[in-house]
């Protein structure tokens, strides 16, 4: 939390640096596994259902069992897959996601069997590009996956992930890059202590508004998970998979997701501090030991409650709906808000101008926009050229020249006819007679 | 069309977490039936423990499914299932082909057949679910006794149909006991 966390890990020994990867692991499995639960429950209540309620206490060891069981089940490997590619795939995707989480702050200053240090494995001073690089090298294992499988559809469905996972990580990139200019470092410590003054979700909106965005396209989730729709489509990348590889899969998604909220917690919530009121309490007593750990849980499940509720909300999108969305408006609203905060930064930094001022040029140069916006044009609602004229009731009105097509010519009823005698071919016999015509010659 | 119209999806499944869920924990928590539900048949019983059938096949005739098979049989002096001539000796539903539609209640002339709420009839033999007389006749409640046996309440018939249950009791049925086997009988 202060300055000194790098130094305060340097002088970990190993065996502590050993139980912080063994308790962040096992943090990350266990985060998965409730996250599983959390969501199917979640979710099931939004639809008025009680969700998974059988195995364990209320259905709680659910994603235990399903997982012991997908360990359980028959490997299967196409006759067309390349064998180390396809077994490489899964952990390509399931290391980066767990190693993302290794500069994350997950509280401050803590004693751990006498030794002093901070609940975080490494505080490295390009922590963020860590997590955006370790995001970037798990697209490897998504398009590995796809290529190695050897067959179609994981190959186009990997496509689409890699695609969808490359394009929001862009917008994810920009949105990190306001926060680095305000707290001048890349370091995960070094950006939670500067939020100490205030929490950047609230300083910087906008960015925390695409970071979010992007981290629910950056995971392939609802209502971003199109390439894997599990409503319309096989499975996407994975279709090919089973048994314990299909379960890395699975974990890497939701490490992945627990990976993103806790970045957005470091970077916009201000990490393992306490909310507002709490960290008042007793001249910030509940910002010491091992409660900030508290509140990062408490806010990262924040983040991963939002995820269920997206998807417990919206409708999927199309695949080009995502795409304007994704480099049509996130990408060039936060180039914008880059500049905008840039500049502003600039000027407070050159000592000229007083915070009034920015505030009555923004007022200035919004009303000016709004005014612009006023002047434009509605645009018109196109004329269609082969719009069919309408009566007043709605009806298509019918052209002068209409030509009505001739009568077909009509069936001539044969009631009188007695029934047995031979009818000619064009004439039917009728309905009665008819039954009993056919009674015996089929 | 309103500027929260978007968002306000998110609002509709945030409030519906908080509201009832109405799933049916069906095995743990059994339904309660209305109370004339057309559940599993009964043959009742009088309050001697006679059998109110007497074989007459209506019900069977009146079952839109065939379900119902009956087989009337003479009574004897010697050998008495109920009052009057006949009795059912041999009755059979088969509960695969039942519809539950309940007409053979309807047709039922002395109130013999009628039916409980019981609804769990589900099993996995096919010979299980033809419900014989052993199977549908109603137990014997305080008062009565294993047929056969001679009419135990009244002087002549018309007493014992008309003012059966009223005799039972003054026959020894405690006052919070029912003497009648059918539900809704036991209600008046």
């Amino acid at each position: 939390m202060n300055g000194n966390t790098a130094e305060l890990l340097a002088d970990d020994p190993i065996w502590l640096v050993l139980v912080k990867v063994v308790g962040i692991f096992a943090f990350l499995v266990v985060m998965t596994l409730f996250m599983i639960n959390w969501e199917r429950k979640v979710v099931a209540r939004m639809q008025q259902r009680p969700g998974p309620n059988r195995v364990g206490p209320n259905g709680w060891l659910q994603s235990l069992a399903d997982g012991l069981k997908l360990a359980f089940k028959e490997d299967i490997r196409p006759v067309l897959a390349d064998k180390w590619v396809y077994f490489l795939a899964p952990v390509i995707s399931c290391v980066p996601a767990f190693l993302a989480f290794s500069v994350i702050p997950l509280g401050g200053e803590v004693s751990i069997f006498g030794e002093r240090t901070a609940l975080q494995l490494v505080d490295l001073p390009v922590g963020v590009l860590v997590v955006l690089a370790c995001s970037s090298v798990g697209v490897y294992g998504i398009v590995l996956s796809g290529w190695a499988s050897g067959s179609p559809y994981p190959l186009l469905g990997a496509l689409r992930s890699a695609a969808q996972v490359i394009s929001y990580e862009i917008a994810m990139g920009l949105s990190i890059v306001a926060v680095v200019m305000y707290s001048h470092s890349m370091s995960t410590a070094d950006i939670v202590s500067a939020q100490s003054a205030g929490w950047f979700f609230w300083l910087l909106p906008p960015s925390f508004v695409i970071y979010v965005i992007a981290m629910v396209g950056e995971t392939n989730r609802a209502p971003f998970d199109l390439p894997e729709a599990e409503s319309e489509l096989v499975g996407g990348f994975h279709t090919e998979y089973s048994s314990l590889k299909f379960a890395l899969f699975f974990l890497a998604e939701y490490v992945n997701m627990v990976t993103v909220s806790a970045l957005a917690t470091t970077l916009f919530l201000g990490g393992p501090m306490a909310p507002w009121p709490l960290s008042a309490i007793g001249g910030g007593v509940l910002n010491t030991g091992w409660w900030p750990l508290l509140w990062f849980i408490a806010k990262t499940l924040f983040f991963l409650f939002l995820f269920i509720w997206l998807r417990g909300t919206l409708p999927r999108l199309r695949y080009d709906q995502f795409m304007r969305l994704g480099w049509k408006v996130l990408v060039p609203a936060s180039l914008v808000w880059i500049v905008m905060v840039a500049t502003v930064r600039a000027f407070k930094n050159s000592g000229d101008f007083e915070t009034s001022d920015f505030l009555i040029v923004l007022g200035i140069a919004l009303g000016v926009l709004v005014l612009l916006s006023l002047l434009l044009p509605d645009r018109r609602p196109e004329q269609d050229e082969n719009a069919v004229p309408v009566t007043g009731g709605g009806y298509p009105v019918p052209p002068l020249d209409l030509e009505v097509p001739k009568a077909p010519p009509r069936r001539k009823a044969v009631g009188a006819q007695p029934s047995g005698t031979s009818t000619s071919q064009g004439q039917q016999p009728v309905a009665v007679s008819s039954k009993e015509a056919s009674d015996g010659d089929v | 069309m309103g500027m929260f119209d978007p968002v306000k999806g998110f609002g509709v499944t945030f409030s519906t977490m908080f509201k009832k869920v109405v799933t049916e924990e069906y095995p743990e928590v059994k339904k309660v039936t209305a109370p004339r539900y057309h559940g599993r048949h009964q043959l009742n019983r009088h309050p001697d423990g006679l059998e109110k059938c007497v074989g007459c096949e209506l019900c069977a005739w009146a079952c839109p499914a065939d379900a119902i098979f009956v087989e009337g049989g003479n009574n004897t002096e010697e050998a008495r299932f109920s009052p009057g001539e006949r009795y059912g000796a041999d009755y059979q539903i088969n509960y695969l082909r039942c519809i539950g539609c309940g007409l053979c209640i309807e047709a039922c002339p002395t109130r013999s057949l009628t039916m409980t709420n019981e609804y769990e009839l589900a099993d996995d033999s096919r010979q299980r679910l033809i419900f014989t007389k052993e199977d549908l006749l109603a137990p014997l409640l305080p008062g009565m006794e294993q047929p056969p046996h001679p009419m135990r309440l009244g002087e002549d018939e018309q007493d014992y149909y008309v003012n059966g249950p009223r005799l039972a009791r003054e026959a020894g049925v405690p006052s919070g006991q029912t003497v009648e086997t059918g539900a809704e009988e036991a209600l008046k």
